[in-house]
């Protein structure tokens, strides 16, 4: 046995809390990192494209197909009709969403049929030469036009309630009732939908798919092709990029695929083109907040009243608990004595509207800031200030109830303000900013530090669990799966670094596969920002048993007691002896020790009544806090985002450099969502900002001049989480809520800051000049 | 009627990677994307938006420039393969040594966390990759121009900045570069592929025509009347991948050395239909300043290193960006066909949304831009929803030259505020005479209201476009006295 041959080492690496980078890095810039597109295709793979209708509602009164099925090259032609069992695709399970248009069209660009050929080229123009004939029936796009049709819910609404806010409300010292509309969102993963259904024998099925939910495509699939779910398999090993939009949008393909790969027994593949993808795929809801607030004259808020309106698209989607997240968020990082908080998921005739980092958390949010924000011009103070004043109070204060009931057990947002105020130098520069704007005529600066609470697990409390299964092979080599999906964030090496750190191994040992529905069953999606807390924790548990059938083994052998063994870098200590990992295992083996385990994780303490709005939907919450310097132009309304410090907390950090990741990537995309990123409709209910050259994320010469972003080092989660880490998908999202308040201080100092400047967003150019006009008419 | 002039044994010639390529069976709209993709499986190339905006799809292009053998970024997206003869095309996979060591650019991306999904990052790694060969010590502000064309929804950009400027910095003696330690063998090779004489592919019914002169293009474009003559394809390569529009025969000039050319007279320069942004940048920033700063904001690096200004102009956009201040310098267009030359007024070449003065079998050979007098004020700005690789949502172009305190002459024009580029007659007429005081331009203001009735779209608003024509006569004026009146990231390098 080796016990000297080998110098001991410190540390392996890859344990937990350390800088790794993504696993796939080197293949992302090699260009050998596939996509599903990128694998190789079988033999005599067919392709499908969409046929999209160009109605926004309409009846189908005739549907001419013949020149599609004529078309050289095309195969066969699938409508509502051709599928096998059922035509249905809601993730929501109230049946309001069709895989292809039966007879009634309800966004323009509904597929209503889709064509299967040779390639992807034919497909695609053939599916051009449908002739559909509507009976056009009234449309309507927008949250104003559909409250004023009657305002028709796609889903039951929520109310949230503490206190008596009404009441309360008449009695504040003041009051301010106000309206902000807040734009949608696309969003623009760099790869596009994507699946390819494999036919196997009997009524088998297995589903390449670029899905954050691979449970739920196989679902979908086994319900639409009528069979039970053990014959569909559905695999993803990474997509580039899903922020929500391949929780559910990806069913549609699937769904597709598969159909056409049983029908013809060949290989079928759909891969939308990206006008195609952002036509019919839902984005992040747009709502129109109605709120009133009471406040005293130190602008301590007494009551808010508030009302969430959404576009929900034709269907329910995921509408119901994106609109529910946005109530859970609406109180931001504030302490509401009174509240009433409404939401109004409404129907409207374009495409349905989906998950999209945050799900509705952040326009929740920004509806709570544009509160505070309205206090601060009332009064004539710093938003900041008022912003203090009403922080959540510490445990015990009476202070720290949410409108859901549930109480703030964890805050440190006091803590990351003050910090973040203090290093990011904020008093000296907004007064400097102040002086800047008395004597520049054209240019003008704003300043605003704005705070992030979120709350963090899956509403849905059945949703909070997740499984893994490890394997260890006898070369000691170890084998991972879970069912958590990748798609940029970094959760495979962060779930690989568990088990390295579990097992003491270096992170080269461990084999990170592709998540399968095969070997990790009844997964929920990865989404929530729950990734890694709930994978992470199931791989942790497998590990856990696997390691303890180690111990025994080597109890048994080496004579002696568990608290004798440990896993030390690379090797397994008996007593005072070191044996080299794949020895070890292969000594295990050779004792008939099992060397495989499925872990399993559920969320602990959470609960959630939605009937009575009570409840503990958040096992904690993530803080964080951002200070966005901007400049205008008062002439164009064009800006420029100058600098911007962030101080975030991740607990302890499991991969810093991916944490860091997260946040930079999280606010320039939360910035992009406020700034530029405008969707726009036309009078025929037509999305015309459907590409890139029409809808604009961010660039990096958008990004902050300076930006310096933070960890909390100092942070460590209060909950028994994975090494004791906070989620980070979501949260950081929200931080750029503060480039939103610094523009619109710019634009408030052309009448002294009198005034709020009410700015909607996506703050445009053209916003930011109207809303300069508007102020300068009433100064 | 020439006599048509085909020959089997006609093929498009390139070199891919380190192998050369010769293609007698082409499409003429076969992309070069869908060629490296489903041909040879060179996957690391990919797909974002097949429409030249995310860069997932970004190769260099290596080409002849004279002497110089240049590398550039381009959307394979939108590239036809037939418009590549005597060109190295360089993808991703090209980058790595054998024995699997990554480039600099490749090994700092890796570095500093430069990928999250890592689907955009072949197209990051080649615009790096296109910085790195051109420029050693890129400042921030080029490398943020390198990366226009590039979208990430990822990282939020700042890991791939750093990991720019930290591969910029490593540069050891030793390092395999496979495009620097070919280079003169690249050279001899491409310069045997230069073509003599037309040639011209027929696929089916389809026909690709790639002229090797100017004679030679006037003869296709007489031979095959209705033809599309294709340039830089950023336009042309959109109505075949989105609009799926039959585009035969088509006529790729982007080949043509000649009309690659600018020449700078006394009178002022002349600028070949055929040159790119990228290639007119330098000249154009050294005679008109406020041009250059235009430049750099047209498209992405891929879409300036493929575009023409003759492209922009032929095409007649009402928002081509290059109009409006060619139009107020007073430039001039020389059309050509097998009749001969014919020079009209640039203005003049715009007749209506969608109509200009182009006969059939001519096309646009050049454009003359007069040297502009020293003590004429001149400036272009734009105004779009994203500041860089957007499409205007409007552009204002003016020039006005001062004598004792008073206008003497003005010219100014708009894109995006009527159907065609068109300039600002009113607002003109109210100017010229007058002092050039604030109180002038204000009065002046009331005037765009005549000389435009802008419209609606996704881009602006008719309100927002009228409020932003008029406040953008007060900047002119601001900046010409001096006062700070415009926003830049980084100070203007000229």
């Amino acid at each position: 046995m080796d016990k000297s041959t080998f110098e001991e080492r410190k540390a392996i690496n890859g344990q937990m809390h350390s800088r790794q980078r993504h696993d796939s890095a080197h293949k992302h810039v090699a260009g050998t990192a596939d996509y599903i597109d990128d694998m190789p295709e079988p033999a005599g793979t067919l392709h499908g494209a969409l046929g999209m209708t160009d109605r926004a509602h309409a009846e189908i009164t005739e549907m001419d197909l013949s020149a599609v099925i004529a078309a050289p090259g095309v195969i066969c032609v699938l409508t509502a009709r051709d599928m096998p069992h059922s035509n249905d695709i809601s993730p929501s399970h109230l049946h309001d969403e069709p895989v292809l248009a039966d007879g009634i069209v309800q966004f323009h660009g509904q597929p209503a049929f889709a064509v299967i050929a040779e390639t992807r080229d034919i497909a695609r123009r053939a599916a051009r030469l449908a002739k559909i004939s509507y009976r056009d029936l009234p449309h309507f796009t927008d949250i104003t036009d559909a409250v004023a049709h009657g305002g028709q819910l796609v889903t039951q609404p929520l109310t949230l309630q503490r206190g008596d806010a009404e009441a309360e409300l008449e009695k504040a010292p003041r009051r301010l009732r106000g309206q902000m509309r807040i734009g949608g969102q696309e969003h623009f993963y760099l790869e596009g939908h994507i699946a390819l259904a494999i036919p196997g024998e009997d009524d088998e099925v297995t589903v390449w798919s670029s899905t954050q939910h691979p449970s739920e495509i196989q679902h979908m699939v086994s319900h639409v092709l009528g069979v039970p779910s053990n014959a569909v398999t559905v695999n993803v090993r990474r997509m580039g990029g899903g922020f929500g939009g391949k929780e559910t949008q990806g069913n549609q393909f699937a769904a597709l695929a598969a159909v056409a790969a049983k029908k013809l027994n060949r290989a079928v593949k759909f891969r939308p083109d990206r006008d195609e993808d952002m036509t019919a795929t839902g984005k992040r809801h747009d709502f129109l907040v109605d709120y009133d607030v009471g406040f005293d004259d130190d602008g301590r808020i007494h009551a808010v009243h508030a009302n969430y309106a959404a576009r929900c698209g034709y269907s329910s989607d995921l509408s119901g608990p994106v609109t529910d997240r946005a109530l859970f968020h609406a109180d931001s990082s504030y302490f509401y004595p009174h509240v009433k908080l409404t939401s109004q998921p409404l129907k409207t005739n374009t495409v349905s509207n989906t998950a999209y980092r945050g799900f509705g958390g952040p326009q929740g949010m920004v509806g709570g800031e544009r509160m505070i924000e309205e206090i601060a011009y009332a009064l004539g103070k710093d938003p900041l200030e008022i912003r203090k004043l009403n922080f959540y109070g510490e445990t015990g204060s009476g202070r720290d109830i949410t409108p859901y009931h549930q109480h703030v057990e964890d805050n440190i947002i006091a803590r990351v303000v003050a910090e973040l105020e203090a290093d990011a130098d904020y008093q000296a520069r907004r007064k400097a900013i102040i002086d800047f704007n008395r004597t520049s005529r054209v240019i003008r600066k704003g300043i605003a530090l704005t705070p992030v609470k979120f709350g963090i697990s899956f509403t849905l409390t059945a949703f909070n669990q997740a499984g893994a299964l490890v394997h260890v092979y006898q070369d000691g080599s170890i084998h991972l799966n879970h069912g958590g999906t990748e798609m940029g964030q970094g959760l495979y090496v962060k779930v690989a670094q568990v088990i390295a750190d579990s097992f003491q191994v270096d992170l080269d040992r461990v084999r990170i596969t592709a998540t399968t529905t095969g070997k990790v069953p009844n997964t929920s999606a990865t989404a929530a920002s729950s990734g890694t807390d709930l994978n992470g924790m199931a791989a942790f548990d497998a590990a856990r048993q696997i390691k303890e059938r180690l111990v025994a083994f080597a109890c048994e052998r080496w004579q002696t007691t568990a608290e004798n063994v440990s896993f030390v870098p690379d090797h397994v200590k008996i007593g005072e002896e070191r044996v080299a990992f794949p020895e070890f295992i292969k000594l295990a083996y050779m004792a008939r020790v099992q060397l495989s385990a499925a872990g399993f994780y559920k969320t602990p303490k959470i609960h959630w009544d939605r009937a009575t709005g009570r409840g503990t939907p958040f096992y904690y919450f993530a803080y964080g806090a951002s200070v966005s310097e901007v400049s205008i132009d008062t002439l164009t309304g064009e800006y420029m985002v100058d600098r911007v410090d962030v101080l975030h907390d991740v607990g302890r950090s499991l991969n810093p450099a991916i944490d860091l990741g997260q946040i930079e990537g999280g606010f320039v995309q939360g910035m992009g969502w406020l700034t530029t990123e405008e969707l726009w409709w036309d009078d025929k209910g037509r999305l015309r900002t459907h590409a890139p050259s029409t809808y604009k994320i961010p660039l990096a010469s958008d990004r902050p001049k300076i930006f310096n972003v933070k960890l909390a080092e100092w942070a460590e989660n209060a909950e028994k989480t994975i090494g004791r880490s906070k989620a980070v998908g979501e949260p950081p999202f929200m931080l750029p809520i503060s480039v939103l308040e610094a523009l619109s201080m710019a634009v408030a100092s052309v009448a002294d800051y009198r005034e709020c400047p009410r700015l909607d967003a996506p703050a445009t150019p053209e916003r930011v000049l109207m809303a300069v006009e508007r102020l300068r008419q009433t100064r | 009627m020439p006599q048509v002039r085909e020959r089997k044994d006609d093929s498009i010639r390139f070199i891919l990677n380190d192998s050369e390529v010769a293609l007698s069976d082409v499409a003429p709209t076969a992309t070069l994307l869908d060629y490296l993709r489903l041909e040879c499986r060179l996957t690391g190339t990919k797909e974002g938006c097949a429409e030249g905006d995310c860069g997932a799809c970004t190769v260099l292009v290596g080409r002849l420039a004279g002497e110089k053998l240049v590398y550039e970024s381009i959307n394979a997206c939108i590239r036809f393969v037939g418009s590549l003869h005597a060109t190295h095309v360089v993808t991703v996979e090209h980058l790595a040594a054998r024995d699997g060591t990554l480039h600099p650019v490749q090994q700092a991306m890796v570095d500093f966390h430069g990928s999250q999904c890592g689907f955009c990052t072949p197209g990051f790694v080649m615009s790096l990759y296109g910085l790195w060969l051109s420029n050693d010590d890129p400042s921030r502000a080029d490398i943020e121009k390198a990366l226009q064309g590039n979208l990430c929804r990822c990282t939020g950009y700042e890991p791939i900045v750093k990991a720019a400027e930290a591969a910029a910095s490593a540069r050891p003696s030793a390092i395999f570069d496979p495009i620097t330690a070919v280079r003169d063998e690249t050279i001899a090779r491409l310069r045997a592929l230069q073509p003599a004489k037309t040639i011209t592919i027929r696929h089916g019914e389809h026909c690709l025509i790639v002229p090797a002169d100017t004679p030679g293009l006037a003869t296709a474009l007489a031979e095959h009347e209705g033809a599309t003559v294709v340039a830089g394809s950023t336009d042309v390569g959109l109505w075949v991948t989105k609009q799926m529009r039959p585009i035969n025969p088509v006529i790729f000039i982007n080949g043509i050395a000649e009309l690659q050319q600018i020449t700078e007279s006394e009178t002022g320069l002349t600028i070949g239909a055929g040159v790119s942004y990228s290639a007119a940048f330098a000249a154009l920033s050294k005679a008109y300043p406020a041009f250059g700063r235009l430049i750099d904001r047209i498209g992405g690096e891929q879409v300036r290193n493929m575009g023409t200004i003759g492209g922009n102009i032929a095409n007649g956009s009402p928002i081509g960006d290059s109009p409006p201040p060619l139009i107020v310098l007073g430039a001039t267009l020389t059309l050509r066909s097998t009749e001969g030359t014919r020079t009209l007024p640039l203005e003049d070449f715009f007749i209506a949304y969608g109509k200009q003065d182009r006969k059939t079998g001519e096309f646009v050979e050049s454009i003359f831009v007069p040297k502009l007098p020293a003590d004429d004020l001149f400036a272009a700005y734009k105004i779009s929803k994203r500041r860089d690789e957007d499409i205007s949502a409007l552009l204002g172009a003016f020039r006005i030259s001062i004598e004792d305190g008073r206008v003497r002459s003005a010219r100014i024009a708009f894109g995006g505020m009527a159907g065609t580029p068109k300039r600002a007659a009113s607002v003109e007429a109210a100017l010229i005479g007058k002092p050039w005081t604030e109180e002038t331009v204000r009065t002046a203001q009331g005037a765009f209201e005549t000389d435009y009735q802008p419209l609606s779209d996704w881009r602006a608003t008719s309100t927002y476009r009228m409020l932003a024509a008029k406040n953008l006569l007060i900047r002119f004026f601001l900046e010409s006295s001096g006062e700070a009146a415009q926003l830049h990231r980084f100070e203007p390098a000229i």
